[in-house]
């Protein structure tokens, strides 16, 4: 199916939660507004002409400019999450957005938060745990949110473009 | 050799307690040197088996030495014990099991006559102290104070003890055969052509040994049965938390437990040290043509039954580095749905064959059913080292054989 | 001989005793670390713990260049460290537009195919490793180490290679190489079928491996497994045919099979052995096939890309400049490495090092489904389901 027709169904059913699209891209997006994106994650699983089975990435991107401050002046920066869908059956492809703040109530420390897909594709549920150890994105209703790569110690979260580098972890030197 | 010294008029105990030093050091000879050789055959077929060349150059082109250079590295290396092990255990544990493999070789005959002591219920000891080898195991997997270790241990109980039945009902077939538990006179009703090995005797023979086969190595905890040791599953099973020297007295045992069980097949279905054909014989060397003739005859039958054990320990090398290592149920149900049903089956027929053709070649079949060996007064108290009063045990002449293979004299 | 055991049976329950299996353990692989709860030889959970080889890929991407982070990518899976490279290479050329030569791509297909079967004879001799067979392994790392040797001459590198680039190789083939590749692989089969003897045949491994952690395929794919683990559980499904299409153009002149069971069944490629009765689709011992077979298909493609690759004129492409420009932009490309489906996501930022790097790992959302095949399995299941999965830690832990 092409991918039009997908946003075409999209918008039909979710009228309010498609925020915007990107058919040109290499990777034809949607963004999709937080709080539905469960609903619209169920729909384009179970929808018998999408049947979107296979999740494939949850990435996380920092669109903090840098150096902070800099570059754009007055723009705090942005998070971005990209869900990367497929379907075996139809062969189509997908790519959600979602657009969440850097910090929860742009409170720093707060770390945003995303309702979580690991009941309706289990993979989510280890790359949920990715997202959030090295970017920082809480999982709302996530079974078991712990740090998955960085050991359980670890403070920070080293892939926002913030992250101060750490010169040294229990003592041993880093550089 | 106790009589011998007697002769030179030692004192009793100086003349026994001297040949029992001197035999004991033989057998520890044998014990050390076997293991090595074992170790060096292991690493040379391996490394034919998977097309490479295994040692090539220590001492020589054959890496002759490996095995010694090994025995030094072990030597040096740290002593450790892990803080969790129960100290006195965890020592003693490689040494237990040792000693019991030491044991086995005590009434294991060489050539005939050439048992450090054979007594007439040699089978039964060597099953009894078998079954001691594996406390050894066990405790070293309970005291070392390891998860692995304890798996392993576990393993090891449940394995060995479960296959030891088998191996007790496959080895009474022999012995329902030879109307005997000695095992010089299991060899020595063998004697000639190798149409008179106890393999070929009946078809329940020939299908016990290969029970014989696959409960031995199962019994060895040699793969495809080495679960208590296996590497990939539990580390090193029993052996996670040993190293250095107790690492090597345990393999040493378990090197030379391979040598003494092929050792006792060789003895129980391939005629001892009575070769495929009858060499010795051909030659004049047997002990009627004089003594050194006797002793040259004994060093080929010697020399045999060596060949035959190294070959039993080389189909378990063989078979170690081409099957992949079965599954712990899979082994406890071989042994108790197959094995065990197998054997007796194996101990029945050949009960029925023997009496049946007791009925047949018997002129004058007798009512009284007698085993042999209770029929002899127990040999042990006739003396320390019995073997040196021949009165005491006529050997059956080879007219005298036929009647004298079944089960009623 | 033996029947299987139905652990759920097991009436007598004992203290359960929780125990680690790793990081250092012989067959988990690597640094990967399990902690099983055990009720004695049953496993009642698996929780496997990565991260033990974080270096922090991504990170390094947002650091560097694209140009830069190609040797990198080695480092994922670094037993198909070609393949890797590859999917960074098409991922690059896919945000920059670009087109390589007809003859770059055939031998970038050749490289990548020889290094599959690489890639999956370290799988089926270390799985032989796992299940206590220690012989096939030393044959598989006889035949990969002839295939390491024709990479040394290539790129000079044995494990790392860093020879496919993005724009295209890092140099042409060296004189007489093809003979070379061609003599390999007519002497390749006779160990296959030693491996048929050893393995896949032999009535031990498959009563180890038949009907063992089976998968079945709505699990595989609610997982996001792929590759041969997601084929083996009974879906045609390669992204050398149904991928994207600067991927699959590659392949579009080859002809090969995609080996997965249909009904149990595969389709004859007339050198691989029947498949047992014990086997369930889905279970160890058809990951383990599929593998088998997928070398055999990937000898098939080998030679023709040694035809193609002789009869293309052109040049093999130019590596790109370090300092190449990122339009503003992302894109994602996955490529069916030999663990499974390899993905890279690129989001550039108009400058020549990009914004961020993602890494999708085949191996690290095939070891996810780990806990799910482990339940109610024995301990000496474990090694056989995880050597089943043919996981590399480097890529799961990026």
């Amino acid at each position: 199916m092409e991918t039009s027709q997908i946003v075409r169904y999209l918008r039909e059913r979710f009228p309010r939660a498609i925020l915007g699209e990107n058919l040109q891209a290499f990777d034809p997006w949607v963004q999709v507004e937080p709080a539905q994106l469960r609903e619209v994650c169920f729909y384009l699983r179970d929808e018998p002409a999408l049947r979107f089975q296979m999740l494939h990435l949850i990435t996380a991107v920092d669109y903090l400019e840098k150096p902070p401050g800099g570059g754009q002046g007055g723009s705090e920066g942005h998070f971005e999450v990209f869900y990367h869908l497929s379907s075996l059956e139809h062969g189509h492809r997908l790519v959600l957005k979602v657009r969440l703040p850097r910090w929860k109530h742009n409170q720093p420390g707060q770390l945003p938060e995303l309702p979580t897909l690991s009941d309706i594709w289990r993979t989510a549920e280890w790359h949920e745990r990715e997202v959030y150890d090295l970017s920082g994105v809480c999982f709302i209703g996530h079974p078991d949110l712990r740090r998955i790569l960085c050991p359980e110690d670890w403070q920070g979260h080293p892939l926002r473009k913030d992250y101060p580098m750490s010169h040294q972890y229990q003592g041993i030197p880093g550089r | 050799m106790s009589s011998w010294l007697l002769q030179l008029g030692f004192a009793d105990w100086l003349a026994y307690g001297s040949a029992g030093l001197i035999k004991a050091g033989l057998v520890l000879v044998l014990v050390l040197f076997t293991p090595m050789l074992a170790l060096w055959m292991e690493r040379k077929i391996a490394g034919r088996i998977q097309d490479r060349l295994g040692p090539t150059r220590t001492g020589g082109r054959f890496g002759w030495l490996q095995s010694p250079a090994d025995g030094i590295k072990l030597l040096m290396k740290e002593d450790l014990m892990p803080a969790a092990a129960d100290p006195l255990l965890f020592r003693l544990a490689p040494y237990l099991s040792f000693c019991a493999v030491f044991c086995l070789f005590v009434v294991l005959p060489m050539a005939d006559g050439w048992a450090p002591a054979g007594w007439d219920s040699a089978l039964f000891f060597f099953l009894a102290v078998a079954g001691l080898e594996v406390f050894g195991v066990i405790l070293a997997g309970y005291a070392s104070g390891s998860k692995w270790s304890l798996f392993g241990a576990m393993r090891e109980a449940a394995q060995v003890v479960s296959y030891e039945v088998p191996l007790g009902l496959c080895v009474v077939v022999p012995v329902v055969v030879a109307g005997s538990m000695d095992l010089e006179e299991i060899a020595r009703m063998q004697e000639g052509w190798f149409t008179r090995w106890f393999i070929f005797h009946d078809p329940f023979t020939f299908l016990t040994f290969w029970i014989y086969a696959a409960c031995a190595m199962a019994g060895l905890n040699r793969a495809p049965f080495d679960l208590p040791e296996a590497e990939s599953e539990l580390v090193a099973g029993f052996a996670t938390e040993y190293s250095g020297f107790r690492w090597a007295v345990f393999f040493m045992a378990e090197y030379a437990a391979m040598f003494a069980w092929s050792g006792l097949g060789a003895i129980l279905f391939f005629g001892g040290w009575n070769g495929p054909v009858p060499v010795a014989s051909w030659l004049g060397l047997v002990s009627t043509n004089g003594p050194l003739a006797g002793f040259l005859g004994n060093l080929l039958s010697l020399l045999n039954f060596l060949l035959k054990a190294l070959l039993g320990v080389t189909v378990m090398i063989w078979a170690r580095w081409t099957l992949p290592r079965l599954r712990i149920d899979q082994v406890i149900a071989m042994c108790w749905k197959y094995c065990v049903p197998l054997a007796t089956l194996m101990l029945v027929g050949v009960v029925f064959w023997q009496a049946i053709s007791m009925e047949i070649f018997s002129p004058k079949p007798t009512g009284s059913c007698t085993v042999r060996c209770s029929s002899n007064p127990p040999r042990l108290s006739q003396g320390a080292w019995p073997e040196e009063t021949p009165s005491a045990f006529p050997l059956p002449t080879r007219s005298g054989l036929a009647s004298q293979r079944g089960l009623v004299r | 001989m033996v029947d299987s055991v139905v652990p759920e049976e097991f009436d007598l329950l004992t203290e359960e005793i929780v125990i680690n299996m790793g990081p250092q353990h012989p067959s988990t692989h690597g640094v990967l670390r399990l902690i099983l709860r055990t009720d004695g030889e049953v496993v009642r959970e698996v929780q496997p713990e990565i991260g033990y080889l974080h270096r922090c890929a991504e990170k390094i991407g947002e650091n560097l260049t694209v140009r830069q982070f190609t040797p990198y990518t080695d480092r994922l899976d670094y037993l198909a460290a070609m393949n890797m490279n590859l999917g960074w290479s098409l991922c690059v050329e896919k945000l920059l537009s670009w087109q390589v030569p007809e003859k770059c791509r055939h031998l970038r297909v050749l490289m990548a195919e020889l290094n599959r079967i690489a890639s999956h004879l370290v799988a089926v001799g270390t799985y032989g490793l796992d299940l206590g067979n220690f012989t096939p392994y030393m044959y598989c790392f006889r035949e990969r180490e002839k295939i390491v040797n024709l990479f040394e001459a290539v790129c000079g590198a044995r494990l790392t290679y860093h020879y496919i680039v993005p724009g295209g190789v890092m140099g042409d083939l060296p004189p007489g190489w093809l003979r070379e590749c061609s003599r390999f692989l007519d002497q390749f089969q006779a160990t296959l079928n030693d491996l048929h003897a050893l393995l896949t045949n032999n009535y031990i491994f498959i009563r180890r491996t038949a009907g063992v952690g089976v998968l079945p395929l709505g699990t595989a794919i609610s997982y996001g497994c792929t590759g041969p683990v997601l084929r083996a559980s009974g879906l045609a499904w390669d992204l050398r045919r149904h991928g994207e299409p600067i991927y699959t153009q590659m392949y579009a002149p080859y002809d090969f099979q995609i080996v997965a069971p249909q009904d149990g069944q595969y389709p004859d490629d007339g050198l691989s052995p029947p498949v047992p009765d014990d086997a369930v689709v889905g279970d160890c011992w058809h990951r383990f096939y599929v593998r088998m077979r997928e070398i055999v298909q990937s000898v098939r493609i080998v030679r023709q890309a040694i035809q193609w690759y002789q009869e293309a004129d052109g040049s093999v492409g130019e590596p790109m400049k370090i300092q190449q420009k990122l339009p503003v932009a992302e894109a994602y490309l996955e490529t069916e490495a030999p663990k499974g489906q390899l993905g890279f996501l690129i989001v550039g930022q108009g400058a020549s090092i990009p914004r961020r790097v993602r890494i999708r790992s085949s191996s690290f959302c095939n070891l996810s489904v780990l806990p799910e095949l482990c339940r109610g399995c024995l301990v000496a299941d474990v090694p056989a389901i995880v050597g089943s999965l043919d996981l590399v830690l480097g890529e799961v832990d990026r």
